[in-house]
């Protein structure tokens, strides 16, 4: 496949863009409008050439996530009971067990997906609205790289969800060994719902602009 | 759509820009037809588009996204992936899954069991969740694009709300979860190794056969051309 690649990313000067030239682009179809439309003539979004309110809605979002957060640690993700025992286990005591039983490879997939990519979420997603907020220019590189791993893969950290939801729809066998989800099950999938949501509200322009007002 | 220069797209430069004392002037005039521009969804800048040759991509000049693909009979590929897939999911939604041994005990799992797993209090938001994310959002997706594409296809003017059909297929992309489920499948079956013998049912491949069609068709999506074919059939 052949690529057209024009000059190194986010080091080209000099360049336009749609608000800059006193239009307003779309962000579905990247149709450029002049200033007061306000819907796009080829795909019927609305336009907006900034989101203003983008920022509110990034931390309005965040916060529910976080706090959501909290119980999807704090509870049991997965309860099992088999003859000799019933047992409840957490995110961490699951990575735990799995390292117990010698699956290392399972056990880094399920903490990275689990621990690792909420948490550098939330650091990514503060990180990217406080230096847009105060138009840092120092952050550049590290803002484009943050909003990249926010935008693909915040999602996979429903991994989690679906082992539970498969574990306990698997595993019914009556006495021998029965595996229900916990209440944490729910409060990470809302976690995550929400750190979507807080991410999707980011209006990536915002970003681009600070560094260009940086200079 | 007129290419200029000696490449398909390029950005456009301050040549454009006038300024007069330190001031930003908006110099609609100095611009090519608005037509002949794109904007970058993400950084906003602007490049004049052009026609591209086939099997060639074009990047945003300053933050690197791919603004611009062109393929051969993309949009019939796209077309015949996203029926193939249709068809898969309705396979991979009710044919056994997994199945488990243990114990002269046996239990078959279709990807509806999986989802029906939270029926009580709280975890029922939790289930229609779960099945949103891995069957009926692939679904409608997959359904949204067939109604808005087909016409097309065949060269026919576009059906009505067409292009609010493509937007909700392309608004749901993250949404679609179908590839976690299938990785969240692995760990659940390396989990339970250890407690009971786990067979692998047909719905496993279909299901993996969705995932893998369903990336095959969106990297051949190029929501530029697929929005202007749809304006202009509509027209
Ligand atoms: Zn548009
Ligand atoms: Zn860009």
């Amino acid at each position: 496949m052949q690529v057209f690649d024009l000059g190194s990313t986010g080091t080209v000067s000099g360049l336009i863009t749609a608000r800059e030239a006193g239009l307003v682009a779309c962000q579905r179809c990247g149709q450029v409008h002049r200033q007061d439309a306000s819907y796009c003539k080829r795909c019927d979004g609305a336009l907006q050439s900034r989101d203003t309110e983008s920022l509110q809605k990034v931390w309005a979002w965040l916060i529910a996530g976080m706090i959501a957060y909290i119980p999807a640690n704090v509870y049991p993700m997965l309860l099992t009971s088999t003859l000799v025992e019933r047992s409840e286990s957490t995110i961490i005591g699951g990575v735990w067990e799995l390292i117990h039983h010698g699956s290392i490879g399972i056990a880094i997939i399920v903490f990275v997906a689990s621990v690792m990519i909420p948490m550098g979420k939330f650091v990514a997603i503060i990180y990217l609205a406080v230096t847009v907020q105060q138009r840092s220019g120092a952050h550049q590189h590290g803002r484009h790289k943050a909003y990249e791993i926010v935008e693909f893969i915040g999602r996979w950290s429903m991994i989690d969800v679906f082992v539970v939801a498969i574990l306990s729809a698997l595993v019914q066998l009556n006495t021998i060994a029965t595996i229900n989800p916990g209440i944490a099950a729910v409060s990470f999938a809302l976690s995550v719902i929400f750190t979507m949501l807080s991410a999707q509200s980011f209006d990536a322009r915002l970003i681009w602009d600070a560094d260009r007002t940086a200079g | 759509m007129k290419g200029g220069g000696p490449w398909p797209i390029y950005g456009l430069k301050r040549i454009y820009r006038a300024s007069s004392k330190g001031q930003t002037l908006p110099l609609q005039h100095a611009l090519p037809p608005l037509d002949d521009l794109v904007a970058c969804p993400q950084c906003d800048t602007l490049h004049h588009a052009g026609n591209l040759p086939d099997n060639a991509r074009a990047h945003c000049q300053r933050c690197g996204i791919v603004l611009m693909t062109s393929q051969p009979a993309a949009m019939a590929r796209i077309l015949s992936l996203a029926l193939t897939a249709f068809i898969m999911m309705i396979a991979a939604v009710s044919f056994p899954f997994l199945t488990l041994d243990a114990g002269g005990l046996h239990n078959a799992t279709s990807v509806i069991d999986a989802v029906l797993a939270f029926n009580e209090g709280l975890a029922i938001p939790l289930a229609i969740a779960v099945a949103f994310f891995i069957m009926v959002i692939p679904l409608i997706r997959l359904a949204a694009l067939i109604y808005a594409l087909g016409p097309l296809v065949r060269e026919a003017p576009a059906r009505p709300g067409a292009r609010k059909a493509f937007g909700l297929a392309e608004r749901l992309r993250p949404w679609s979860m179908a590839e976690i489920f299938i990785v969240g499948v692995t760990v659940a079956l390396i989990k339970v190794a250890g407690l009971a013998a786990v067979t692998i049912g047909p719905a496993f491949w279909a299901f993996a056969g969705v995932v893998i069609i369903t990336v095959l068709k969106d990297q051949l999506i190029c929501r530029y051309s697929i929005w202007e074919a749809l304006e202009q059939s509509a027209a």
